[in-house]
C-alpha cells in the first residue's frame, strides 16, 4: 500500500491546486436526477483511459507491451456503430464488437506467447492494421447512430451516477476478483517477475500471457464502445488515438514496473486520474489546453527517472560505494574512450 | 628443478569483500610466460572473483598486482586489454552478426582516409589467424560458424592486442573432443610463443593434459600452487574439496532394504549436456550424486525433472513409462527439483514468503481455483515453522531474506506438495552451518517417511552423511554406483571421481 | 593448416532479406503495369520519391536506431516540430530560410542528443524515452500555435517549387536530391566508418561491445542525435512539400518509418539490415499508396491494413530466420 501514496498525493495536490483557481471546484450537485460537478466529470471523461489502463495493467505485469489498445478502442466502436446502423440490435452489436476484440487480443497473445515475437513489435502490427480496419469498418465516414440505448453506455445515468462510472467500478471489481480473490494476479505477478522459475514451478505461461492479451483487448472494446456511444458516433481514424501512451503511462505512474512483477490495480486507477485531472486542471487554470502535452512530457520523464534504479544510484544518493558495480564498470569504461 | 623464468604476473595477497561475504583472502597467483596455469576450485573458491579483480571488473581490496615487474591496478577490462591481459569467457563475447573479419579487428580496424579498408581488414584477420593454424572464411557471419570456432576467434581478437597474459574462462564447456583438441593446439602454439595462458576448466582430464602447473582455491582461500605433472589427481580432488577431520556419524542407522523402484532412467541423456545414463531411485531411498562443478549433476536434475527435454532413453515412475517433457509432466508424477541457481530458478523476487511457497501448489491447480487463503496461511505457517524461516513474518518479500531462508521458502514449496521424489540440488550451497544441518536432518527425516530423494551436493561429505548409494560423476559422464556402506569413505569418493572409476 | 568452411553456398544469407523486400517491390511494379494503363512509367516511380523523400530521410535516421537495438518514438513529433519552428519563424518575425533551417537542424539533433543521452546514462528503455520526446516535441508544437502556417518566403517556396528536368519528360523535387544524398552518406557511414560498425556491434550484442572496448554509450548517444537531426531534415522536406507548418502534421510517421524499415529487412532486435533495405521498404509503402490510388475503388485505409500484413509477414520471416540462425 505504501507505493500508491506518491500517486495519491500528487492527485490530491492537483485536486487542490483546482480548488485553488475554482472554488466550486469539488461541489457535486443533482440536476435533473444526475450527479453533476467536475469530480464527476474527471471519473466520466476518465473512464475510458481507467479501462484501457485496467487490461495494459495485467499485460505489463508480465513483462509485455500492448501498443494495439487505441486502434482496438476505435474498432470496437466502429463495429458496434456499423452493426445499429444497420439496424442490429444494441446487444447484438455490443457482443459482436467485443467478441471481436477478444479475437483480435488474443491474435496479439498468440503472437507474442506462441511464436514468440516481442511484446513492442508483436502489438504494433494490430496497432498498424488495426487502424486501417477500423476505417475500413467505418468505411472511412463518422458513423452516426441515434440509439438511445447504445447511448446509456457511455452518455447515461443510472440511480443518479453516470452509467460509465459504473462500467468502471465492475470492470475493477471483476478485475479484482480474477487477479486478487482467485489465484491469476499471483500467477501473473510470477510470470511477470521471473518466468523461468515460474515455468519450473509448473505454471503454464503461456495461457495466462494470451489470456491477459484477451482481457486487455476487451478493456479496450468497452472503452471504444463508451466513447463512440458518448458521442452517438464511431470515427476509425481518431477514436482512441494514442491512448495506449496514455495507458502506459498510467501504469507506470501507479507503481507497476515496465520490467513486469508486480502490479497494482489501485495505482493504475489513480494513475489514470492524475493523468485526467492534469488535462481538467490545465484546462482550469486558464494554462492554454495545447500545452498538455508538455506537462504530459514531464510527468513521463520524472516518473521514468525516479523509477530508473541507475538514476537514483547517481543522482538521488550520488556517486558513492552504493552504486552497482555494473553500472560503474561501465561509467569506468566511457571515461578511458 | 628447472630455472623458473621471472613471472610475467603476480598477484600477492588478493583480498576481496563483498557484503557479508569474504570472496577473497589473502590469495597469491603468479603467471609464468610460456605456460599453461590451471585454476582450480569448486563453487564459491573464488576463481571468477579473482579474475574479475585481475581484469579490472572488480577493485581488489586488499594485495598487489604486478604485471613485468610495475605496479597496477586496471579500472576496467579495457584498460587490462590494453595492458596486455586478454579474456576470453565461456560465452563468447563476440558479435554474431558481424563478419569473421570484423570481430577479430573491431574497434582498431585498418583504415585510409578514414574509411574502413574492407580488404586490408580481411587480410590482417586471415594473417591473425593463420598465426593459430587456422583458414577460414575471413568475410562470412561470426554466426555461420561452431562455438568452437568463435570462441578461436575471440582469441585470434585477445592474441592481436599484444596479448602477454590470456585468460581463458571455462572456454571448453561447451566443446566437443574435436574442438577441444584444436583449441589445445592452438593454446600450445600460443604457448610457444611465450604467452602466459590461465586456464579454467571443470574436466579433470584437460587439465592434466593441457596444464603446466595450478593454482588450488578453496573457499576465497589459497590451498596452493603446483606443477601438474607432481600432483596426482586424487590429490588435487581433496585439495579442492577439502577433507574435515573428524567423521560424522551417518544420519542413516542400519541399511535398509530398498526393492520399490520409484523412477528408473534408462540411456537416459542429452546431447552436449549429459552422456547416456541409467539410474534407479528407490522409495525412501536417498541418492547422492557426486562429482565436481560441471560434471553433469545438474543435467541428470534437470533431465528427471522434465525442465531439459531428453534426446535419448526413457523413464518410468512407478513401473510406467512416462515422458517427462516439461516440468508440469514430472510434477503430476510427484516429483519436485530445488533447482542449484535459486536467484535465477527458484525465487519469484517480487512475491511474499507466502506467495513463493504457494506457488507451485497453485500452479498444479490452475488459477481458477485458488488455494484458500486460511489454508494457505496453515500450510505456510506449518513450514515456516518446520523450516524455521527467519524472520517469521509471511508476507516478508522473499527477495529480502538471507540466502539459507530463501532456500528454505524454495523447499518449503515443493514440500507441500508432498512429491514422491524430491530432487534437491546443492541445497546447502552458500547458506550458514546451522541452516546446513537443519535441511541436512530434514532430508532424513523426509526419507524416513518414505520420500525417496535425490541428493546434489559438491561436498562430499555431506553427500555421504545423507545417501544410501552414491552415483559417481565426472566429466558429464556417470561413472559408478556405490553404496553407501561403511567401506565408502570420502577419499574412496575422490579417488572414483579422480580416476573416473576405471581403478573400482 | 585447418581449414574450416562456413557450410554456406550461393548468396550470403545476411542480404535474403533486401532481396525478398526488393523482389516484392518488382512483383508490385510489374503488377501494377500490367493491371493499370500508365502506371509502368519512369514518372510514376519518380513521385514515389517525390512524395516520400522527407520519409526517406526519417526512416534513415530511424534504421540507425533500430540497428542498435532501440527504438524512436519521436520521429513524428519531431517532424511536425520543424515544420512548425520554420514556418513560424519566416512567417512571424521573418527570418531568411538559411538561418532557419540551419536552427531547426540544430534543436533536432538537440532532442535526439538529449533522448540519447536518458536513454545510455539512466538505463531507461528507449521506447519510454522517446515517447516522452514524442509528447514533447508535440506539445512545443502546439505551443507555437495550434493553426496551420503558411510558409510565404520567396526563396524557400522557390525553391520547394523548382523541378529538376530529367531525360524524356520525367522530373524529380530537389527534395529527392536531398533524400539521395541523406542516404548516400548514412549508407557511407554504416559502411566504411567505425561509428558505422560500432552501431551494428552495438545491435548484435551490447554486452559484447562493450567488452571489445566499442564506444557503446557514445554510439547509443550519436544514433539518436543522428535520429533527431534525420526527423528535423525530414521535417524540412515536408515543409517544402506542404508550404506549411502544422502541429498535425506527419501524426504517426514513427510508424510509417517504423514499418519501412522492417519491411526493408532490418531486425528489430537490432545487428542486422542495410539502408537499401530501408529505401526499398519505402518505396514499397509508397508504391502500395500509389497502386491503391490508381486502383481508384480501393480507399486509403487499405494502405495501412496492407502496411500491418506486410509487416506481420516481415516479422514472421525475421523470426524463423533468426530461429535457424541461432542454431
Amino acid at each position: 500500500m505504501r507505493r500508491l501514496v506518491w500517486p495519491a498525493v500528487v492527485l490530491v495536490l492537483l485536486l487542490a491546486l483546482n480548488l485553488f483557481f475554482t472554488p466550486s471546484f469539488f461541489s457535486i450537485e443533482v440536476k435533473d436526477g444526475h450527479l453533476y460537478g467536475s469530480l464527476i466529470d474527471i471519473l466520466r471523461f476518465g473512464a475510458p483511459l481507467i479501462l484501457v489502463s485496467l487490461g495494459m495493467t495485467l499485460v505489463i505485469a508480465t513483462g509485455g507491451i500492448d501498443l494495439s489498445v487505441g486502434s482496438v478502442v476505435a474498432i470496437s466502436g466502429a463495429l458496434a456503430c456499423l452493426q445499429i446502423s444497420q439496424d442490429a440490435s444494441v446487444f447484438t452489436a455490443v457482443t459482436l464488437a467485443l467478441g471481436l476484440c477478444l479475437v483480435l487480443g488474443a491474435w496479439n497473445g498468440f503472437l507474442v506467447a506462441g511464436i514468440g515475437i516481442q511484446p513492442i513489435i508483436a502489438t504494433l502490427i494490430l496497432m498498424v492494421a488495426g487502424r486501417g480496419l477500423a476505417q475500413l469498418i467505418t468505411d472511412g465516414q463518422i458513423i452516426t447512430v441515434n440509439s438511445p440505448a447504445y447511448k446509456v453506455i457511455g452518455g447515461g445515468y443510472w440511480l443518479t451516477v453516470p452509467f460509465g462510472i459504473l462500467i468502471v467500478l465492475g470492470v475493477l471489481a471483476i478485475t479484482a476478483f480474477l487477479t486478487r480473490r482467485l489465484a491469476l494476479g499471483l500467477l501473473i505477478e510470477s510470470v511477470g517477475s521471473n518466468a523461468e522459475a515460474s515455468r519450473l514451478a509448473g505454471i503454464r505461461a503461456r495461457g495466462i500471457i494470451i489470456m491477459v492479451y484477451a482481457f486487455a483487448a476487451l478493456c479496450a472494446g468497452v472503452a471504444g464502445l463508451m466513447i463512440s456511444s458518448n458521442v452517438s458516433s464511431a470515427d476509425g481514424n481518431n477514436a482512441g488515438l494514442w491512448i495506449e501512451l496514455d495507458a502506459i503511462l498510467a501504469v507506470v505512474i501507479g507503481g507497476t514496473s515496465l520490467a513486469g512483477g508486480r502490479f497494482s490495480l489501485g495505482g493504475t486507477v489513480l494513475g489514470a486520474l492524475i493523468i485526467q485531472t492534469l488535462t481538467t486542471t490545465i484546462y482550469s487554470i486558464g494554462v492554454p489546453p495545447e500545452t498538455t502535452l508538455l506537462f504530459k512530457a514531464l510527468v513521463v520523464t520524472a516518473v521514468c527517472l525516479v523509477q530508473s534504479p541507475s538514476f537514483r544510484a547517481k543522482v538521488l544518493r550520488g556517486r558513492g560505494r552504493t552504486a552497482p558495480p555494473g553500472p560503474a564498470a561501465e561509467k569506468k569504461v566511457r571515461v578511458s574512450l | 628443478m628447472p630455472v623458473v623464468p621471472e613471472p610475467v604476473l603476480t598477484m600477492s595477497g588478493i583480498g576481496k569483500q563483498f557484503p557479508g561475504v569474504a570472496a577473497l583472502d589473502g590469495v597469491d597467483l603468479r603467471l609464468l610466460p610460456g605456460e599453461v596455469h590451471a585454476l582450480m576450485g569448486e563453487n564459491g573458491a573464488g576463481k571468477s572473483t579473482l579474475i574479475k579483480v585481475l581484469t579490472g571488473v572488480h577493485p581488489a581490496d586488499a594485495g598487489t598486482v604486478e604485471l613485468g615487474g610495475a605496479a597496477v591496478a586496471f579500472a576496467s577490462p579495457l584498460e587490462a586489454q590494453r595492458a596486455g591481459i586478454s579474456t576470453v569467457y565461456q560465452e563468447v563475447n563476440l558479435c554474431a552478426n558481424l563478419s569473421v573479419a570484423e570481430n577479430i579487428l573491431l574497434g582498431r580496424e585498418p583504415r585510409r582516409m578514414g574509411r574502413i579498408d574492407w580488404k586490408r581488414m580481411r587480410a590482417r584477420a586471415g594473417e591473425l589467424l593463420a598465426r593459430l593454424e587456422l583458414s577460414l572464411e575471413v568475410a562470412a557471419p561470426l554466426s555461420s560458424y561452431s562455438l568452437a570456432v568463435q570462441q578461436m576467434v575471440a582469441i585470434a581478437r585477445a592474441v592481436d592486442i599484444d596479448a602477454r597474459v590470456l585468460i581463458l574462462d571455462e572456454p571448453t564447456s561447451s566443446l566437443d573432443a574435436d574442438e577441444v583438441a584444436q583449441l589445445f593446439r592452438v593454446m600450445r602454439r600460443l604457448k610457444d610463443e611465450g604467452i602466459a595462458i590461465l586456464f579454467v576448466s571443470h574436466f579433470l582430464d584437460q587439465i592434466y593434459e593441457i596444464s603446466d602447473r595450478m593454482t588450488i582455491l578453496r573457499n576465497g582461500r589459497l590451498v596452493g600452487e603446483y606443477l601438474t605433472r607432481e600432483l596426482p589427481q586424487v590429490e588435487l580432488v581433496a585439495k579442492m574439496i577439502g577433507q574435515e577431520l573428524a567423521v560424522l556419524e551417518r544420519l542413516h542407522g542400519e541399511a535398509k532394504v530398498f526393492d520399490r523402484p520409484l523412477v528408473e532412467a534408462r540411456g537416459l541423456g542429452r546431447v552436449g549436456a549429459i552422456e547416456p545414463f541409467s539410474l534407479t531411485v528407490h522409495e525412501g531411498e536417498v541418492v547422492g550424486l557426486a562429482g565436481l562443478l560441471g560434471s553433469g549433476r545438474t543435467e541428470i536434475a534437470r533431465l528427471l525433472f522434465g525442465a531439459d527435454h531428453a534426446s535419448t532413453g526413457e523413464i518410468a515412475v512407478g513401473g510406467t513409462p512416462q515422458s517427462l517433457r516439461t516440468p508440469r509432466a514430472a510434477m503430476a508424477q510427484k516429483i519436485a527439483f530445488c533447482s542449484e541457481n535459486r536467484k535465477a530458478d527458484g525465487l519469484i523476487p517480487d512475491l511474499t514468503v507466502r506467495e513463493n511457497i504457494i506457488l507451485a501448489l497453485q500452479a498444479t491447480r490452475g488459477w481458477t481455483r485458488p488455494v484458500p487463503r486460511d489454508q494457505q496461511d496453515e500450510l505456510v505457517d506449518r513450514y515456516v515453522k518446520a523450516l524455521k524461516i527467519s524472520p517469521p513474518n509471511p508476507e516478508h518479500l522473499v527477495r529480502n531474506l538471507s540466502g539459507g531462508n530463501q532456500q528454505k521458502v524454495v523447499l518449503a514449496r515443493w514440500l507441500i506438495l508432498e512429491p514422491r521424489l524430491l530432487i534437491l540440488d546443492e541445497p546447502t550451497r552458500g547458506i550458514d552451518v546451522g541452516a546446513k544441518a537443519e535441511i541436512q536432518r530434514l532430508v532424513a527425516e523426509l526419507s524416513d517417511g518414505g520420500m525417496a530423494v535425490l541428493f546434489i551436493s559438491a561436498e562430499l561429505e555431506e553427500v555421504l552423511r545423507l545417501s544410501h548409494k552414491v552415483q559417481v560423476l565426472r566429466d558429464r559422464r556417470l561413472v559408478a554406483e556405490l553404496p553407501n556402506d561403511a567401506g565408502l569413505t570420502s577419499d574412496v569418493l575422490m579417488e572414483t571421481i579422480a580416476s573416473g572409476g576405471r581403478a573400482s | 593448416m585447418t581449414t574450416l568452411t562456413a557450410g554456406r553456398v550461393g548468396l550470403p544469407a545476411k542480404y535474403l532479406p533486401v532481396l525478398v523486400t526488393g523482389c516484392l517491390l518488382a512483383a508490385m511494379f510489374v503488377a501494377g503495369g500490367i493491371r493499370y494503363e500508365g502506371f509502368a512509367s519512369g514518372q510514376v516511380i519518380l513521385n514515389v520519391f517525390i512524395d516520400n523523400a522527407f520519409l526517406l530521410v526519417v526512416a534513415v535516421g530511424m534504421t540507425f536506431v533500430i540497428l542498435t537495438g532501440g527504438i524512436d518514438l519521436s520521429v513524428g513529433s519531431v517532424v511536425a516540430l520543424s515544420t512548425m519552428i520554420s514556418a513560424s519563424l519566416m512567417a512571424g518575425p521573418g527570418w531568411p530560410p538559411y538561418l532557419v533551417v540551419p536552427l531547426v537542424l540544430v534543436i533536432g539533433s538537440g532532442l535526439g542528443l538529449v533522448m540519447g543521452y536518458i536513454v545510455h546514462a539512466f538505463d531507461i528503455q528507449p521506447f519510454i524515452v522517446t515517447l516522452a520526446g514524442m509528447f514533447l516535441a508535440r506539445g512545443l508544437c502546439y505551443t507555437i500555435g495550434t493553426d496551420s502556417i503558411p510558409i510565404e518566403d520567396p526563396a524557400f517556396t522557390a525553391f520547394a517549387q523548382s523541378r529538376i528536368d530529367l531525360f524524356a519528360d520525367m522530373w524529380i523535387s530537389p527534395s529527392v536530391i536531398v533524400a539521395l544524398v541523406v542516404v548516400g552518406v548514412a549508407a557511407y557511414v554504416l559502411h566504411y566508418t567505425r561509428f558505422g560498425r560500432a552501431v551494428y556491434a552495438t545491435g548484435g550484442s551490447e554486452q559484447s561491445a562493450l567488452l571489445m572496448g566499442l564506444p557503446v554509450g557514445r554510439t547509443k548517444i550519436t544514433v539518436y542525435t543522428v535520429s533527431g537531426f534525420c526527423s528535423a531534415l525530414g521535417g524540412v522536406l515536408l515543409s517544402f512539400y506542404m508550404l506549411s507548418g502544422y502541429g498535425l502534421h506527419a501524426v504517426g510517421m514513427e510508424l510509417d518509418a517504423i514499418a519501412a524499415v522492417v519491411i526493408g529487412g532490418t531486425l528489430l532486435t537490432g545487428g542486422s539490415g542495410f539502408l537499401l533495405g530501408t529505401v526499398l521498404g519505402v518505396l514499397v509503402l509508397g508504391l502500395i499508396q500509389t497502386i491503391i490510388s490508381f486502383e481508384g475503388t480501393l480507399s486509403s485505409w487499405w494502405t495501412k491494413i496492407f502496411i500491418g500484413m506486410l509487416l506481420f509477414v516481415f516479422i514472421l520471416l525475421q523470426r524463423l530466420f533468426s530461429a535457424r540462425s541461432r542454431r
